[in-house]
């Protein structure tokens, strides 16, 4: 079953179009992996789903679980179960990491007719969780990702979903500026969250960790547009022959084989 | 007659009205009335009052609060008015005409004072009330002064605090302003620090219809003294902050944080001179006031005035007015929270940094749930 169902999408920031027609439908339990070169629009896609008020969306649709997602407001989507690990977690200095992540998860449960956690309870699951992400303790009573190392900030962005437990994962670029062993632990955290109920949309420029995090379908972005799909090979195929060997043009990978 | 005489006149028929004092006392009164009545009250076009019009307090009449804090002792004579200058200031001139009782303490040479001193006012609708208060800090000493202001209703708080810190002492000062929302509240807080004393002062202003605070700090050799303030205003409030750190003699430090949080149509104020004597070498200071504005509507002027007569010196100063932080917003936002309440926890956090400074828990724990229920309230 289809949770959900992006049709024709199309949205911009300011004057500049960036979605030309997005099509993609993931289901329940799926891991789908979106791959681009700078500028394609991952990131885009990424933070329309999750509701950045920034870009403009012009049209098209997507159906969330049966709901319109884009009729939604940001928190409506999180409480809904989405949730987007952000490519440059953002630092908010005076809120705690604690309080923010205890907020968070009060707000969502009770949204699903749970009962709130208390003190002892939050604490627990937390622990649990920090463990799963190799985290320090001490991270708990910091500012969020405030003085946080990129490798931290990344760790914490799984860890946040680790304790919210989204229906679907978006990882916009969770790879990007980790070194090896980060990315073990990253990309572990994440698999430990795979079930058939949970969805993942996987965001990344390099194939590298879709050795780590396997996806069932591989998308090809180029130009606010998904110009290939196909299975977990494809990404070993863009890895051989590059971006250029799909006729993308990579700016990056330009200046790197320079 | 005049509208400034007829102002005057109200104050002249209250003067004269008050019992008769100690002989120094009355003679410091009839000094300052006179300079008063001369003075009158500053108008916006006096360049230390271009943001703040008193004229609402000028026009309105109030009933003098019979004060309650005993006569000031003759062991006071030698610091009551001598800090505290009422020749160029027409409220201090005024509070010094009025002076009934005073808070005096002193704490000796050396003594650690375990309990803050405190300094508390409540004022009553429709009264007029000087408040009046001398600390004297004994060399090596160390103390904790917490003022507090509140009231109900309109009426018209005109406070005056004269510090005066010996060689090495150590100050923690406090003043926490939580007047009513149709008060009046105008105070100059005065500060002579000795040689090497620290002086570490937070002013919290959150109450108060019109309010003006003066704080003005003396250093001499050696001295550090930090001056940071939180002004938090909404409806129609006005808060004017003027800080003066002059820097008198060599190797002194001065920090000054000033952060305001301004919502709706509420204006602020904040006038950071900072002197740096010719004597003066080696003074390192620094100065920042961060402002956060909620509304379109909110207005704050914020001002800077360096006087710097030494050459080897080192004086930083920056300001900034910003809205809450878009991407802030949005990453809370992408966690469930809703709009109001991350707009809350960010506003909360902007001022959280100058309230976990509070060294004293019971003040600290207030000022907390002070804060908490006015940023809940506000989303409500």
């Amino acid at each position: 079953m289809a949770l959900i169902e992006i049709k024709d999408l199309h949205a911009r920031v300011g004057e500049r179009e960036i979605l030309k027609g997005i099509d993609l439908t993931v289901n329940a339990g799926e891991v789908h992996a979106i791959m681009g070169p700078n500028g394609s629009g991952k990131s885009t896609l990424a933070q329309v789903l999750a509701g950045r008020e920034l870009y403009q969306v012009t049209g098209g649709e997507v159906v969330y679980n049966g709901k319109d997602l884009l009729a939604m407001a940001p928190e409506d989507r999180a409480r809904e179960g989405i949730f987007l690990a952000f490519q440059y977690p953002v630092e908010i200095p005076g809120v705690s990491n604690m309080y923010f992540l205890k907020a968070a998860l009060n707000t969502v449960r009770k949204h699903q007719g749970l009962p709130e956690l208390d003190a002892m309870d939050f604490l627990n699951l937390v622990r649990e969780k920090m463990k799963l992400m190799d985290m320090e303790q001490t991270l708990l009573n910091r500012a969020v990702n405030t003085g946080f190392s990129g490798g931290e900030k990344k760790r914490n962005e799984i860890f946040q979903m680790a304790v919210l437990e989204p229906r679907l994962a978006i990882l916009d670029e969770t790879d990007s500026g980790l070194d090896i062993d980060a990315l073990r632990i990253v990309a572990g955290g994440v698999n430990a969250l795979r079930s058939p109920e949970r969805s993942m949309i996987v965001v990344t420029h390099y194939q590298r960790l879709l050795n780590y995090i396997v996806p069932d379908f591989v998308h090809v972005l180029s130009e606010g547009r998904i110009v290939k799909s196909g299975g977990k090979e494809l990404a070993l195929q863009l890895e051989e022959s590059g971006y250029a060997g799909f006729g993308i043009e990579d700016e990056e990978e330009a200046v790197g084989k320079r | 007659m005049t509208a400034v005489s007829e102002q005057i006149g109200v104050w002249l028929e209250q003067f004269t009205k008050q019992p008769k004092a100690e002989r120094w006392v009355q003679e410091l009164r009839e000094a300052a009335f006179r300079r008063f009545t001369e003075l009158g009250f500053p108008t916006t076009h006096d360049e230390e009052w271009r943001f703040t019009n008193v004229a609402p307090i000028a026009r309105a009449k109030f009933v003098e609060l019979a004060d309650a804090l005993p006569r000031p002792p003759e062991e006071a004579r030698a610091y009551l008015a001598r800090h505290a200058s009422y020749e160029t200031n027409a409220f201090v001139a005024l509070n010094t005409a009025f002076i009934n009782g005073v808070r005096f303490a002193r704490v000796p040479s050396g003594k650690i004072a375990e309990q803050p001193i405190e300094i508390s006012c409540a004022v009553g609708p429709g009264q007029v009330y000087h408040p009046r208060a001398v600390v004297v800090v004994g060399t090596n000493a160390h103390c904790t002064i917490v003022e507090t202001y509140k009231g109900t209703g309109s009426y018209f708080t005109n406070a005056v605090t004269e510090i005066v810190a010996g060689e090495g002492a150590v100050v923690d000062h406090y003043k926490v302003q939580e007047e009513s929302r149709e008060a009046f509240h105008i105070a100059t807080m005065q500060v002579t620090l000795g040689r090497s004393a620290n002086f570490t002062s937070h002013s919290i202003a959150i109450g108060g219809a019109l309010v003006r605070n003066d704080a003005n700090v003396t250093l001499s050799e050696g001295t550090e003294a930090t001056l940071n303030g939180l002004y938090i205003v909404n409806g129609k409030q006005h808060v004017d902050n003027h800080t003066q750190i002059d820097h008198a003699k060599p190797h002194g430090t001065s920090h000054e944080l000033y952060k305001g949080i301004l919502d709706d149509k509420a204006s602020a104020v904040f006038n950071g001179r900072i002197i740096v004597r010719k004597d003066a070498q080696k003074t390192d200071s620094k100065q920042t006031n961060k402002n956060l504005v909620l509304s379109d509507d909110a207005v704050i002027d914020t001002k800077p005035e360096l006087q710097i007569l030494a050459d080897d010196v080192r004086c930083t100063h920056g300001a900034t007015i910003g809205q809450l932080d878009a991407e802030a917003l949005f990453y809370l936002q992408s966690r469930g929270i809703g709009k109001s309440q991350a707009r809350d926890v960010l506003t909360y956090a902007f001022a959280q940094d100058i309230i976990n400074r509070v060294k004293v828990p019971a003040l600290k724990d207030h000022l907390e749930k002070v804060l908490f229920e006015k940023f809940h309230e506000r989303s409500e």
